[in-house]
């Protein structure tokens, strides 16, 4: 039977939980009822990206593109689109109120910019179905591989793709799985890491969502390639969508003979078992990821031996992160040279990022290595919310550092992020404004390294502390320039050594805010000012007198209350009662509250 | 030492005895207890000691280490502020002071009544509609201050 539309409705964690599935539910409920069933097949696929717009659901193959979707729209949806054949005016995608609603999905700016390769399944198939997977040329890498090529070929082909390690510092990826191929021993181990501890990214979780077989294809691909036969996949416990589609991922392959004993007939065995994290953000870190995996404390070890060598219970272990993963599948279906051709010359192919923050689209994006952060942030993001000027970017979260405007222009690639100071990470990227203070910031993902920490290494354990304390000083107004010094001394010893990449890039936000927004530390030091008035210490509300008209509306938004005046005459407030909630600055409509 | 009080379902026990012969279990062990009880009770991880033969300070050592484990048990409603980068930019931190304020609470223990806990939490994923809590399994988005009387009104009623 032939469907006469399709309705793709995104079911990612972002949709999801705007009800995503009562939308999908309420689908299902309405064809039945006005009688198109028949007509119409309704699918629940992975994140399309634009989260900003969310829930989002697209029909095929008029290719409307539906968004901020309720479920009550349901009906409408169905009475017009696939019993009338029309669009749903109001629902369409639009760029502001004047323009033009009848916008293609490849108009939309947010994906004009956008090359999709690791998330060239996500918004398309329906992640619980291996035969839309396979429709689109799915696990023919492996097939491939398995049938057609050596062990060796594999590698030749993986290094002819120039494809890195997308977690972190970009490690060769045909080097990591040749040194593991090489390393002695029978047992071997692939490992995924899919815990993605980093707050404000979730493209690996997206991800698996929205095509969980890829990853399966590509980890039995490295299974093959290195002579291993048992995988694991480590994902935190926080993502219950990825892991139930990963579950039904998993049984789907081992169903159809793509996993577990004689693999198409091959001869070749790969199983893959899923363990969960719990909520440790060091587990990232290859060798804490190990020991976690082990059921112990996730504590790093010090490098080398590496896990090529001597990894998961001292056996000879690969561990990518999801992306890379995912890569692999795509260069062994599509081939090395088509790959290359993207992407810079040292930095090949793409790379997604969560783009949120201060922006206007917040959302999952991925675009050929090289493109500039402008392009990223004002072309595909939209630009800043609320017309607020730019202030940073900060990619890699809590081990990155912040980019500023001057080197907006910057193609990103590994060695360009590094050079700025910051990094790739797994791709985090979180947009400032001027309404966000640099210290405030460097406070939060200073706490958070602090809490994080291990404790296992001394740089770390004390060195986040220390520096803590000293920004927390500086927030207060309590901090003198010296201490500016001090900072930059613990954060280069604890870059030097700390024995992980926790401790060794902890230091980032704060050394690279103190590099490009020095003045405003030393405002928040010397004239105990904080300009953004997000540290509160600093902040003293004032009424001035000559433009308060005392309509008394600061006085009754005040929850302590220490507003105090005549009616029409000017209020005043009591400053050692005032517990700085701003309420009153949002509430006066004359500008008569003053933020000092 | 007072020795393993707490029931276990049979679920829970069928899991534990397929689990405890593959190495490195511990972790899914734990998180199976702690859906069961919603925590991890002293008397469930001395139970889990005396079954699967590993000393309690070891599973302890774990527990202690993970953020998702939790030793004391949560509040009916437990209320997850995301304080995700996303979501404190937003302003996340003030729903957590306000909250707090209203339910009266300083830390992770749950109200007198048992009614709330508040946790704060590390990225919910859906920066998208930031800032983000979830009491219980129900996701609230873009919230403001304002909409947190109402928002635990609702719980308190039920």
């Amino acid at each position: 039977m032939a469907y006469k539309n399709f309705i793709l409705v995104c079911a990612g964690t972002g949709c999801e939980s705007n009800k995503g599935i009562e939308i999908y539910e309420s689908l299902l409920r309405e064809a039945e009822a006005q009688g198109v069933k028949n007509d119409v097949q309704i699918v629940k696929t992975g994140c399309f990206g634009f989260c900003e717009k969310g829930p989002i659901v697209k029909v095929l193959p008029s290719e409307s593109f539906y968004v901020e979707v309720k479920p009550e729209d349901a009906k409408e949806i169905i009475a017009e689109q696939v019993v009338k054949g029309r669009e749903v005016k109001r629902l369409l995608y639009k760029k502001d109120e004047k323009s033009a609603s009848n916008v293609k999905v490849e108009d939309i700016e947010f994906y004009q910019k956008q090359f999709r390769v690791v998330l060239r399944n996500c918004g398309v198939i329906n992640p619980e179905n291996i035969d839309e997977y396979i429709a689109r040329d799915g696990y023919s890498g492996l097939e491939k591989a398995l049938f057609k090529m050596k062990p060796d070929d594999v590698i030749a082909e993986l290094k002819a793709s120039g494809l890195r390690g997308r977690g972190g510092a970009g490690f060769p990826t045909f080097m990591k799985w040749d040194l593991t191929k090489k390393a002695p021993g029978d047992v071997k181990y692939v490992v995924c890491n899919a815990d993605e501890g980093d707050p404000g990214a979730y493209m690996n979780r997206s991800t698996i969502e929205g095509d969980p077989h890829s990853l399966l294809e590509a980890m039995a691909i490295c299974g093959y390639t290195i002579g291993s036969h048992h995988g694991y996949i480590y994902i935190r416990a926080e993502y219950p969508l990825a892991v139930e589609r990963l579950k039904i991922a998993i049984k789907q392959a081992k169903d159809y003979g793509l996993l577990g004993k004689d693999i198409l007939g091959s001869g070749f065995d790969f199983d893959i078992e899923i363990r969960l994290g719990a909520g440790a953000f060091v587990c990232g870190e290859e060798t804490a990821l190990l020991q976690s995996l082990e059921g112990k404390r996730g504590m790093p070890t010090p490098k080398p031996p590496f896990p090529a060598n001597c990894g998961l219970w001292k056996k000879p272990t690969v561990i990518n992160n999801v992306e890379t993963y995912v890569n692999v599948a795509v260069i062994m279906t599509k081939g090395a040279a088509w790959y290359s051709k993207i992407g810079t010359e040292k930095s090949k192919g793409t790379k997604t990022f969560a783009l949120t923050g201060k922006i206007q689209n917040s959302g999952l994006v991925e675009v050929p290595m090289g493109t500039t952060l402008r392009d990223i942030v004002f072309d595909i993001g939209g630009g800043i919310r609320g017309g607020r000027k730019f202030k940073g970017v900060q990619t890699g979260g809590p081990s990155g550092g912040i980019i500023t405007e001057k080197s907006l222009d910057e193609p990103i690639t590994y060695e360009s992020l590094s050079a700025l100071g910051s990094m790739m990470g797994s791709g985090g990227m979180i947009i400032m404004d001027e309404d966000d203070c640099v210290v405030d910031i460097a406070k939060f993902y200073m706490a958070f390294c602090c809490d994080e920490s291990c404790g296992k290494c001394a740089p770390c354990r004390i060195g986040t502390k220390q520096m803590h304390a000293i920004l927390e000083k500086i927030s207060k107004g309590t901090a003198v320039e010296a201490d500016l010094d001090k900072l930059e001394k613990i954060g280069k010893s604890m870059t030097k050594a700390s024995l992980c990449m926790l401790g060794g890039s902890a230091a980032n936000p704060t050394l690279s805010t103190l590099k490009h927004f020095r003045e405003e530390y030393l405002e928040h030091i010397r004239d105990h000012k904080c300009r953004s008035g997000k540290c509160k210490d600093l902040v003293v509300y004032e009424i001035d007198a000559s433009k308060c008209i005392g309509c008394g509306l600061c006085a009754r938004r005040c929850p302590v209350p220490c507003i105090a005046g005549e009616k029409k005459q000017p209020h005043v407030i009591d400053k050692s009662r005032c517990i700085k909630c701003g309420e009153c600055f949002k509430a006066c409509k004359f500008g008569a509250v003053a933020k000092k | 030492m007072p020795v393993a009080q707490v029931g276990f379902s049979k679920e829970l026990i069928d899991f534990i005895s397929e689990w405890k012969q593959k190495p490195g279990s511990l972790i899914m062990m734990l998180h199976r207890i702690q859906e069961e009880f919603g925590y991890i009770p002293r008397e469930a991880a001395e139970r889990l000691a005396l079954e699967t033969g590993m000393p309690l300070a070891k599973i302890y050592g774990v527990i202690t280490f993970y953020h998702f484990f939790k030793t004391s048990k949560p509040g009916k409603n437990r209320i997850a502020i995301c304080l995700g980068t996303a979501c404190y930019l937003r302003g996340a931190q003030d729903l957590v002071d306000e909250s707090r304020a209203i339910l009266n609470l300083k830390g992770e223990e749950p109200t007198d009544d048992g009614l709330f806990s508040i946790d704060e939490v590390r990225c919910l994923g859906c920066c998208g509609l930031a800032p983000v809590l979830m009491v219980g399994n129900e996701v609230y988005g873009k919230v403001t201050k304002d909409q947190l009387p109402e928002i635990i009104a609702k719980y308190r009623q039920q």
